[in-house]
Parts: structure tokens; C-alpha cells; sequence
């Protein structure tokens, strides 16, 4: 590209500088160049690992290549479309969009009500150019050919010896749409990230979820979002039954069959919830987004009170989910821990040790690890619940277990029982105010470039004058469509005179 | 007839088409190499016409022979046959060569044959051995109507954005031999279009169907946010059809506004159309993300 910023800044302090600061940043060449940084500034987020994307994969880079982590980390790549440079590079598109596009409409605005230009002195230089005789009187043709232009919409300026038309301007009206439309999108996804929530919980077979800050496992809120916009609503997993492909374990069909609740005190319905249909309150909706196993386990001590009794959400591994989790009871002297592999249908192989062979569970086995010491619940670090720390305990005895299977643990510490197990799933609550403005700005968008594309400008003149007796029009054009020389072409041929035209006869024509 | 007979059917259908492809190729091959030899003679144009309809009816032959094939796979899945990148693939070069088919009754494209025969048989030969995956229905996130109307959008573009961009890579070529010869051309390229043909051409292409690609995004966010509870969310192969979108953007801005034309705009046409192929293979095949279900 030969860009050339050939205008120097002037010497101009104040007012003038910004001015000419405010001229660049609008020109159209200015908008070309930030619109393709932005499409190169997206690139590393799509070879880096995205913080709002997959977190883990973020972590485990920094687990096999430290150093360079931290440099990546320094230039914001691991959270590239939140990054201080890539908003820089869009909000400077959209101020140079606003910019460029509003005069443009008010020129515009202007233009729609102006008359055509004048005819041009030479006709014969313009792109398109026919001469023909008419066979009428001056007036006759001029008055012909506005009624011909008429009848194809076009706009009229009717001059004593030419004619000047114009249509097309919804070519220009299209592509202001486009632009606008570009903005109003931005404004929606600007306030949906402003005004939205995004949490995310694990509910087991059989428990109820209720729409209370409390009750997510995580929670992002846009910094306009109140905890007083959730809607109050609450959900009941009755049952969850995942399908899958018995050669492949390819899952074939998700449902969770869901009693709701809209207000505290409302009729409960029930609901059918699917990977392609969540449920909605509002602006609120409700993703059915990922399924495991829970086990049930009762937990005794040595007196054999019950001091853990419940359904543990593990963390699936694979597409047969073997799920890893951990049992955590502090409420024990010393506090015990179990380290968990949960296996649907369990398989052991020497190389492999255990692992699962089919999602469903056709063969369930629980094996544990007790761990034995203080598990740092107190130490006010954040802990996975997925995983406990080892490097402070030790370990007492490895069971694998049965449903119904009861492990005394070993020096009569207490017991485990592995009762049963309930499938969870991760409800995903998103709040999105703006996404009706986002989505009215894309129609647009699309509506403006149709128009924008597929719309035609023309401008066409015809200068008709007498000599010796003949009469002749000359018509031309300008465009910047195509189509303009077949506009030209069948305009001439209305206006041209059925006999004597061009020194050819066509005696098997009629005469007006 | 049983899914299993149909998916069959299918494969060997797959591999006729790419026997006839083949064969289309070799004519449309024998036809470039004997216009290099003789020139333009007029002697020759007549039975070089000739056989430069044999290779056109081959290609409408393998043409209609894929409708079946894919069609057939959709059968056997009991589903639209793109749910995999072996289905994109096959499906891929039906709308390639669809609209190269198209476009070749109203344009003067048919010493585009060559090409279009060349690289469907490159991407079927690619799908049949490498990509290939048994017929199988789709996982439940791809369950939807939106399927249907969104990866159909984006095959149909993809096509006419492939053809785009051969036709401003035979600008380039074809613009670099001229230059050689101080503005004249070898005997065998002068049946081909003038240069400005060329270049009106490609750029018509990618205005007719930028729209689609546009409309085509739209509907991928619209699934999104029923799928994934999010209507854009920067995964990579969203990343990769918005830069493809603003590449297009641009080429069409620069065109139209900046008055690009020729050589700059064949480049840029070309760059904009490499980020489509590299979103198709590199994020398909090496990418994460949630589309990646979608992928081999």
C-alpha cells in the first residue's frame, strides 16, 4: 500500500493541531488501516491460550514454559480481546467510523434534496456517449426524454436545451446503514458486557438450584450489574439422562427435565432443558453446558456418627468420564481426605491402570486414596474442590468400592461408604441486556450492505440541439455501477427517430 | 436399502466422481498443452472447442455424480451431510464446483477447468483418505435447524470465495507474463480474458457473496447463543471468520472507495481468501475450541 500521511502535522499548537489530529484520524484511508490492525491484532488470541476461553490451558503453559508465560502474560496475549491495545485499536476504528460517517449523512441528507448537477459542457468525454437524431423538434425530444426518465425513477433537473438525471442514492444510503448499523452493534456489545452476568453452578440429580449470588460456583458481573437484577427464579434437577452411541460413546442426546419456579411462592411447571435450548427469564437465560457423575458417600468416624454424608460432583477427564475428584472431611481428628477416581464402567488394564470404557454406568467403581493430616481448609488460600494438596498429609490406605461397599479405613479411624452415585449438570446463568441491540445492528448491517452492494448510481445527461433541420440528442453518463451503458443504450433508442436515423432506413418500420 | 448400504454407496460414489474428475483434469490439461504448442491457429479452434466441451460435460458429469454421493451420506447419517470435516470437504466441492459450473454460463470461465477439476480432485482425494470418518448422527450442540442454514451459508461462500481467488491468481499469473512480454501474450493465452475482465470478475464474485458470509456469521452467533450461552466469544474459528469478514471488508472498501484495482487488489483478494483455507484447515485440524467437535 502506498500510504502517504503527506500532510505534515502544520505548525499549529491548540485548536489546529487537534483539528488536523481529528482530520487523519477520520479520513477513510485512516479507517482501512485500523480496520485491518484489528483483524491482525485478533490473530494471537487464536494461537494463545484465552484466559475467558480455557483457564486451565493458560495455567498449564505456564507449567512447561514459565519464562516466556510471564513475557506473554506482560503483553496481555492470554487475554488478547480484553487487552488495553486490542480496545485501543476498535475504539480508535469506531471514532474514526463515527467520524467519517456522520458528516457523510448529513451531506448525504443534504444531497437528497438537491436538483442533479448541471449538464457537463462536453458530453463526448464522459464513459458512456451516444449520438442520435431524433426526428422531433427540440422540445419534443427534451420532453420525451424526461418522461422516459421519469418512468425509470429517475430524478429530474430540466434545463432550456438538456436534461440531467440521477437515481441510485440508496446505494449511498445503504452504505451509510452499513456504517451506523457497525456502531449500533458495538453499542450492544457494549452494554451487554456493561449490564450482563455470566455464572456458572453444578447441580446433582435431585437438588434445587435457586438464583441467589450464594449459590454459583463462580460469578463475572459487568461493572453496571446489580445482584438485585437475577431474577429470582429456582430450578430442580429432577432427572438428567444422557444417550450415548454404544460403538462410539459419541453422546447422542442430552435432556434434563427441570421443575421451575419463576418467583418465590409461583406454580412450579415443568421444563425440558437441551444443549440447543435453555431455558429464559427475560434477558436471563439457563445453558444446560456439561454433565458428570456424582458419588454418594457417608463418611463415619470412629465413634460411627455420620460427619460427611452427600453427592460429590467429580470432574470428568475423558469422553467415558472417568471422573477425578476429591472427598474432603475436615470434621475429623486428624482431618481426612480422599484423593478419587470415579470410573462409570470400570476397566483396569497393567499399563493403563484404571480407567472407563463406556460413559454410562454399566460397571461403577469408586477407588480412593485417604489421606491422613491437616488438609489447609483454614489456611485461606482458595482450594480446587476438585483436588487436595498431599504435600502435608500422609497416606493411610488405597480401596476401590462398589456401590453398597463399606471401607473401614485403616487404624479405626472411621468408615466410607460409597452409597450410589447421581449425575450433575453445570447450569450456565447469562444475563445479556444488550444482545437485542447486537442483533438488530447485525440485521442492518446486513440489510445496508445488500442495498449498499447491490444498488445502482447513475447519473445520465442528454443535451439535445437543432442543426439544419435535424435534431440531436447527445446522452452520456457516469456511474460507478454497472449496467449504466445499457441505461444509455435503451434511452437512445427511444429517443431515436425510426427513419433516416444514423443515414440508415428502416422503411419496414412505422413512422410516429 | 439399510444406513450402512447407503454410506457405502456413497464412498464409491466418491471415488467415481474423482475417476471422472480425474479424467476431466487430463482433457482440460491436453487442451492447455496443445494451445501452447500450436497457438491460437484457426485452425485448430474449432476442434479445440470441441475438446474443451468433452472436459466441461466430464466435470458436469463428476458434478452430478458428487450431488448423489453427498447426498447419499446425508441419507445414510440421516442428517445435512455436514457435520465433519470429511462432509465439509465433499460438500465443499459441490458448491465449488457448482459455482464455477454457474458462473461458467454467464462469464467466460472455462479456461478455469483446469483448476477447478485439479483442486476438487486434490480436496476429495484429501477427504477420502485423510479426513475420512465413518457416517455416524451428530452430537447433541449440533443439533439444530441452525446447522442447516449455517454451515450452508458458509460452504456456499467458501465456494465462490475459492473461485474468487483463482481467478485473481490467474490475474497475477497472467498479469506477470503480459509484463514479460511487454504487454503481449503467448499463443495459448490468448483465448483467455483480458486482464480487466479478470479483475471485474473476482471482485463480483466476492461482492455477490460477501453478504452470505456476512449473513452466514450472523447466523453462527445467533446458534451460539442458544448453544453456548454466548453470541461471540472470540473462539478461533470465530476469530478466524471475522478476520476472513474484515479481509473482504477491506478488499471491497478498497475497490470501491480507494479505487484499488489490478494487481494490489489481487493480493488482497488473495490474502483475504488464504485466512478462509487456514481457518478451514489449520483451526479444523490443529485448533482448540469449541468448534473443534465439528473438525475431524
Amino acid at each position: 500500500m502506498s500510504i502517504s500521511f503527506d500532510t505534515q502535522p502544520p505548525q499549529l499548537t491548540g485548536i489546529g493541531f487537534l483539528r488536523w489530529i481529528w482530520r487523519q484520524l477520520t479520513s477513510m484511508r485512516t479507517a482501512l488501516v485500523l480496520l485491518l490492525l484489528l483483524a491482525v491484532a485478533s490473530i494471537p488470541g487464536s494461537i494463545f491460550p484465552q484466559r475467558s476461553q480455557s483457564p486451565l490451558q493458560v495455567n498449564e503453559y505456564y507449567g512447561t514454559n514459565p519464562s516466556l508465560a510471564k513475557w506473554l502474560d506482560a503483553l496481555s496475549l492470554f487475554n488478547v480481546y480484553s487487552s488495553a491495545w486490542f480496545s485501543a485499536i476498535y475504539i480508535l476504528l469506531f471514532i474514526s467510523l463515527i467520524g467519517c460517517v456522520l458528516p457523510r449523512t448529513w451531506e448525504h441528507f443534504k444531497m437528497a434534496r438537491a436538483l442533479p448537477p448541471m449538464t457537463p459542457k462536453n458530453l463526448e468525454r464522459l464513459e458512456e456517449f451516444i449520438e442520435v437524431r431524433t426526428g422531433l423538434s427540440q422540445t419534443q425530444t427534451l420532453d420525451k426524454a424526461v418522461a422516459e426518465l421519469k418512468r425509470r425513477r429517475y430524478r429530474i433537473r430540466k434545463l432550456s436545451d438538456s436534461v440531467g438525471a440521477e437515481k441510485g442514492f440508496i446505494r449511498e444510503s445503504g452504505n451509510l446503514l452499513f456504517h451506523l448499523s457497525l456502531i449500533l452493534l458495538l453499542v450492544g456489545v457494549a452494554f451487554g458486557s456493561l449490564g450482563g452476568m455470566r455464572a456458572d453452578v453444578i447441580v446433582s440429580e435431585g437438588e434445587t438450584f435457586t438464583n441467589v449470588a450464594t449459590s454459583y460456583d463462580s460469578l463475572n458481573t459487568g461493572s453496571l450489574f446489580s445482584i438485585d437484577d437475577l431474577p429470582p427464579f429456582s430450578i430442580k434437577v429432577e432427572k438428567f439422562t444422557a444417550k450415548y452411541d454404544i460403538v462410539t460413546s459419541a453422546p447422542l442426546d442430552y435432556t434434563l427435565n427441570a421443575k421451575v419456579i419463576d418467583y418465590p411462592g409461583a406454580t412450579p411447571r415443568d421444563e425440558i432443558v437441551k444443549v440447543n435450548a435453555p431455558l429464559t427469564f427475560g434477558d436471563t437465560r439457563v445453558y444446560l453446558q456439561a454433565n458428570g457423575y456424582s458419588p454418594i458417600v457417608t463418611v463415619r468416624n470412629k465413634e460411627g456418627a455420620v460427619v460427611l454424608r452427600g453427592a460429590i460432583p467429580f470432574l470428568p477427564q475423558d469422553g467415558n468420564l472417568t471422573s477425578i475428584g476429591a472427598i474432603k472431611v475436615p470434621d475429623m481428628q486428624p482431618q481426612i481426605g480422599f484423593v478419587a477416581k470415579f470410573l462409570p464402567t470400570a476397566e483396569r488394564t497393567k499399563e493403563a491402570g484404571g480407567f472407563s470404557s463406556y460413559p454410562e454406568p454399566l460397571k461403577p467403581l469408586l477407588d480412593l486414596a485417604a489421606w491422613s493430616g491437616d488438609l489447609g481448609l483454614d489456611s485461606g488460600i482458595p482450594q480446587s474442590v476438585y483436588r487436595i494438596n498431599t504435600e502435608k498429609l500422609t497416606q493411610i490406605g488405597l480401596a476401590a468400592l462398589k456401590p453398597g461397599d463399606r471401607w473401614e479405613l485403616p487404624g479405626g479411624v472411621g468408615s466410607i461408604t460409597f452409597d450410589g452415585l447421581a449425575p450433575w449438570v453445570n447450569l450456565q446463568v447469562v444475563r445479556d441486556p444488550g444482545k437485542a441491540y447486537s442483533l438488530a445492528g447485525a440485521v442492518l448491517i446486513l440489510i445496508g450492505l445488500l442495498v449498499s452492494l447491490f444498488g445502482r448510481r447513475h447519473r445520465i445527461w442528454v443535451r439535445v440541439s437543432e442543426n439544419g433541420g435535424d435534431t440531436i440528442a447527445h446522452i452520456a453518463g457516469l456511474t460507478r455501477s454497472p449496467g449504466l451503458d445499457n441505461e444509455i443504450k435503451t434511452l437512445a433508442a427511444t429517443l431515436r427517430s425510426e427513419v433516416g436515423n444514423e443515414g440508415h432506413a428502416h422503411p419496414t418500420e412505422g413512422s410516429e | 436399502m439399510s444406513k450402512s448400504d447407503w454410506a457405502f454407496l456413497s464412498n464409491d460414489l466418491i471415488y467415481a466422481a474423482m475417476a471422472v474428475c480425474a479424467l476431466a483434469f487430463i482433457i482440460f490439461a491436453y487442451e492447455l498443452a496443445w494451445s501452447i504448442r500450436v497457438g491460437e491457429e484457426k485452425t485448430t479452434i474449432s476442434r479445440r472447442s470441441k475438446v474443451l466441451r468433452i472436459a466441461q460435460s466430464l466435470t458436469i458429469l463428476y458434478f452430478l455424480i458428487l450431488v448423489v454421493a453427498v447426498f447419499a451420506r446425508a441419507v445414510s447419517a440421516g442428517r445435512v451431510p455436514w457435520g465433519n470435516m470429511y462432509e465439509f470437504s465433499i460438500t465443499g466441492t459441490l458448491a465449488f464446483t457448482f459455482a464455477y459450473l454457474v458462473a461458467s454460463i454467464k462469464f467466460d470461465v472455462q479456461w478455469l477447468g483446469i483448476l477447478i477439476s485439479f483442486a476438487s480432485l486434490l480436496t476429495l482425494g484429501t477427504a477420502i483418505t485423510l479426513l475420512y470418518v465413518p457416517s455416524a448422527p451428530l452430537v447433541p450442540a449440533l443439533k439444530s435447524t441452525w446447522l442447516v442454514i449455517h454451515v450452508s451459508a458458509a460452504i456456499i461462500s467458501g465456494g465462490v470465495f475459492l473461485l474468487a481467488n483463482c481467478i485473481a491468481g490467474a490475474y497475477l499469473i497472467l498479469e506477470r507474463i503480459e509484463q514479460k512480454n511487454e504487454g503481449a501474450r503467448p499463443g495459448w493465452a490468448l483465448r483467455l480474458p483480458k486482464l480487466e475482465s479478470l479483475d471485474q470478475l473476482s471482485y463480483r464474485l466476492v461482492a455477490l457473496v460477501f453478504p452470505l458470509w456476512t449473513f452466514s456469521i450472523i447466523a453462527g452467533a445467533i446458534w451460539a447463543e442458544a448453544a453456548w450461552g454466548r453470541y461471540w466469544g472470540w473462539d478461533p474459528k470465530e476469530t478466524w471468520a471475522f478476520i476472513t469478514w474484515v479481509g473482504y471488508a477491506a478488499y471491497l472498501h478498497a475497490r470501491v472507495t480507494a479505487g484499488w484495482k489490478g494487481r494490489r487488489a489481487a493480493w488482497l483478494c488473495l490474502i483475504a481468501g488464504s485466512t478462509f483455507l487456514f481457518n478451514y484447515v489449520y483451526v479444523n485440524i490443529w485448533g482448540t475450541g469449541k468448534h473443534t467437535y465439528s473438525g475431524l
